[in-house]
């Protein structure tokens, strides 16, 4: 829980509130009521707490990463949330929301997936507390992904592949909302990201801010001051307000989010919601999205499927707003340049979503360096690990050392 | 008060104005004109079926008011029905100026709460403009009373949880709900009309028995949708709307 925002009604300044069907409501009520009461609830606290540290493997470590920090002329030090189970930051978020379903005295999950790595993550949850799990996953991405929708299969869920719209994740999460509405009393919408109708974007927060609260603690630790950096990768923007919420408070430590550009901003092939969009609502929130004249959401595209995502968490809209933070699009073949190093100098294989904030920490250094006369130190959220990516990884290479 | 929607721009922005005025001759009283939307939540199959072919086609906003325009003196009252971000990247004020310069008497919004509203309240009171918002049965007495409150022209009263075109035989819910909208509304003049998954006249006078409105949305849309030619279309969508009308005057009288 924080001071930090959002008002009462769930607005981060002129961002965020609530665009949905009346019908969904009572629910979105009924979850901020039960959300608030469990973030100050001992009993829920203690095992949510047990969870994350003997189920998830948190904390995660903070690395210092020595050769890339040489190569980058700052010292650079990697959030393992690529160690957790599942192998990403999104854990936190699953087992926070599905031990609120379970307080709520629902029964069934449902939730939105793209690639499939937060379809996993919640069948995971599902699994573990005894909860029935739909999962909506776009047509295209059960074919690309079949083995992560085997995973879910495996984890005892329901897969659904959606063949409305442009069959992507936007439109898992439009059916995600249909199944809502038509099953609001049984069911939990799991939502993915700290994006939606409040109270999911203060609530997603809330369970992932546990990275930035390690973090801050663990850099103390290490270097005995505080970062002059921290660098994460925003889609919806879940692993980056969970790092940054942390230290906004510590106005010294720069925020930068690094948007998926795609084959550059320019191009109109991008995800960037808030370097190329414009204001609007999707999905529950006012924020930066994608669109055109007319307010047709409009397809995104990234090489990372955990970035492509036209729009972005209402709280990122404001700390944009605000200029508490910086957002900067960083291109598929900059990401997979930061990819390829980290693989080479550390021995990590990085998600390519988090190689996005590698790459945005390595654009960043030089700047850092000359503007503090010093070498900087930044932390850079690794939110995820690579082993879903070398399929994308081995073509994305094939094709360049081809060229080569 | 029979309450028939179609999509603008389905199956062309021409075809789409024709049917609205067949099913105007053929006895709907009120018009909701839906703007096409690529992300509409609120909707079931057929409805999506039929706003992403017209936003295949290409239809614009202006085309939407355009489609208001060219109806507006066919003999009913037109609204248009549109999720949010269209009215909202439009420019609030704007769309009500241009909504009401065309002749429409007001806008539907499925996803946009009163207390989120302000700007579209002020819009619409400068520009004499109808606003009608959305009831459920989870509605909480508190919020039908804010929500009626907030509403001119009528209030739609989605009885049936879930998306436009569903259906459940055995719910009594919607009778319950006008209740309660009734005796908690502020100004016992508001219309409620209730959308139910109506399919014809039969089902029609079921809902008239109890609500002021029938909403009807699917099954019109599924005329244009499941014919050959435009004709063809335009023919299903009058005999359906006899059907319909027929049901409503029937338990009204």
């Amino acid at each position: 829980m924080s001071d930090l925002g959002p008002n009462e009604t769930g607005h981060f300044g002129r961002y965020g509130g609530r665009f949905v069907p009346e019908a969904l409501i009572a629910a979105l009520d009924q979850l901020d009521v039960e959300y608030r009461k469990a973030m100050t609830d001992d009993e829920f606290q203690a095992e949510f707490g047990r969870l994350l540290r003997d189920y998830a493997g948190t904390p995660s470590m903070l690395y210092f990463a020595e050769r890339l920090s040489a190569q980058a002329g700052a010292r650079i030090f990697l959030k393992r949330e690529d160690l957790n189970h599942t192998g990403a930051h999104k854990v936190r978020n699953v087992l926070g929301q599905a031990l609120l379903t379970r307080r709520m005295g629902k029964k069934r999950i449902i939730a939105e997936t793209g690639a499939g790595q937060h379809g996993v993550a919640s069948a995971t949850a599902a699994a573990l507390l005894d909860l029935e799990c739909v999962v909506y996953m776009g047509e295209e991405d059960t074919r690309r992904q079949a083995l992560n929708v085997a995973r879910m299969e495996l984890l005892g869920a329901t897969v659904v592949p959606v063949q409305t719209g442009s069959r992507t994740l936007k439109d898992a999460i439009n059916e995600a909302l249909r199944d809502w509405v038509t099953n609001v009393d049984s069911t939990h919408y799991l939502l993915g990201t700290a994006a939606g109708p409040h109270p999911f974007p203060a609530m997603v927060r809330d369970f992932v801010r546990g990275i930035g609260v390690e973090a801050r603690q663990q850099i103390l630790d290490a270097t005995g001051s505080l970062p002059d950096a921290v660098a994460a990768c925003v889609g919806g923007g879940s692993n980056a307000i969970g790092i940054f919420h942390a230290f906004v408070p510590d106005t010294d430590v720069r925020l930068y989010g690094f948007e998926a550009g795609g084959d550059g901003v320019e191009t109109g092939r991008h995800a960037a919601s808030i370097t190329g969009g414009g204001l609007g609502v999707l999905h529950g929130a006012k924020t930066y999205l994608l669109q055109d004249e007319d307010g047709q959401t409009i397809e995104s595209h990234s090489i990372s499927a955990g970035l492509d995502y036209p729009a972005v968490g209402p709280e990122h809209a404001w700390l944009h707003d605000t200029g508490r933070a910086t957002y900067e699009p960083v291109t598929d073949a900059e990401a997979m340049k930061a990819f390829r190093l980290l693989c080479r100098t550390e021995g990590i294989i990085p998600a390519i979503e988090s190689s996005h904030a590698l790459a945005g920490a390595l654009r960043i250094a030089p700047t850092l360096a000359a503007e503090l006369g010093r070498t900087p130190t930044i932390v850079v959220n690794l939110s995820g690990r690579g082993d879903k990516d070398v399929e994308t990884a081995g073509q994305w290479f094939g094709v360049l050392d081809g060229e080569e | 008060m029979l309450v028939g929607y179609l999509p603008a721009g389905f199956p062309t922005v021409d075809g789409g104005i024709a049917a609205i005025r067949a099913m105007v001759e053929a006895g709907v009283d009120v018009v909701e004109v839906g703007f096409p939307y690529s992300d509409p939540v609120m909707d079931g199959p057929v409805i999506q079926r039929a706003a992403e072919a017209a936003l295949a086609g290409g239809v614009r906003a202006a085309d939407v008011l355009r489609t208001v325009e060219a109806v507006a003196d066919a003999g009913a009252s037109i609204l248009v029905m549109s999720y949010w971000n269209p009215i909202e990247r439009y420019g609030v004020a704007a769309f009500a100026r241009d909504l009401a310069a065309a002749g429409g008497a007001g806008l539907i919004t499925p996803d946009l709460i009163p207390d989120e509203a302000d700007e579209w309240i002020a819009a619409s009171d400068e520009h004499g403009l109808d606003r009608v918002f959305l009831v459920a049965p989870s509605s909480t007495d508190e919020r039908v009373r804010m929500t009626t409150a907030a509403c001119r022209g009528f209030v739609y009263a989605s009885s049936v949880m879930g998306v436009t075109g569903a259906r459940d035989q055995t719910s009594s819910a919607a009778p319950v709900l006008v209740d309660r909208v009734r005796r908690l509304s502020a100004d016992p003049a508001l219309p409620v009309a209730v959308g139910l998954g109506v399919r014809d006249g039969a089902q029609a006078a079921e809902v008239a028995s109890f609500a002021d409105g029938v909403i009807v949305g699917s099954a019109l849309v599924g005329c244009l949708l499941g014919a050959p030619d435009l004709d063809a279309g335009l023919s299903a969508l009058r005999t359906l709307t006899a059907d319909l009308a027929g049901g409503v005057t029937r338990t009204s009288s």
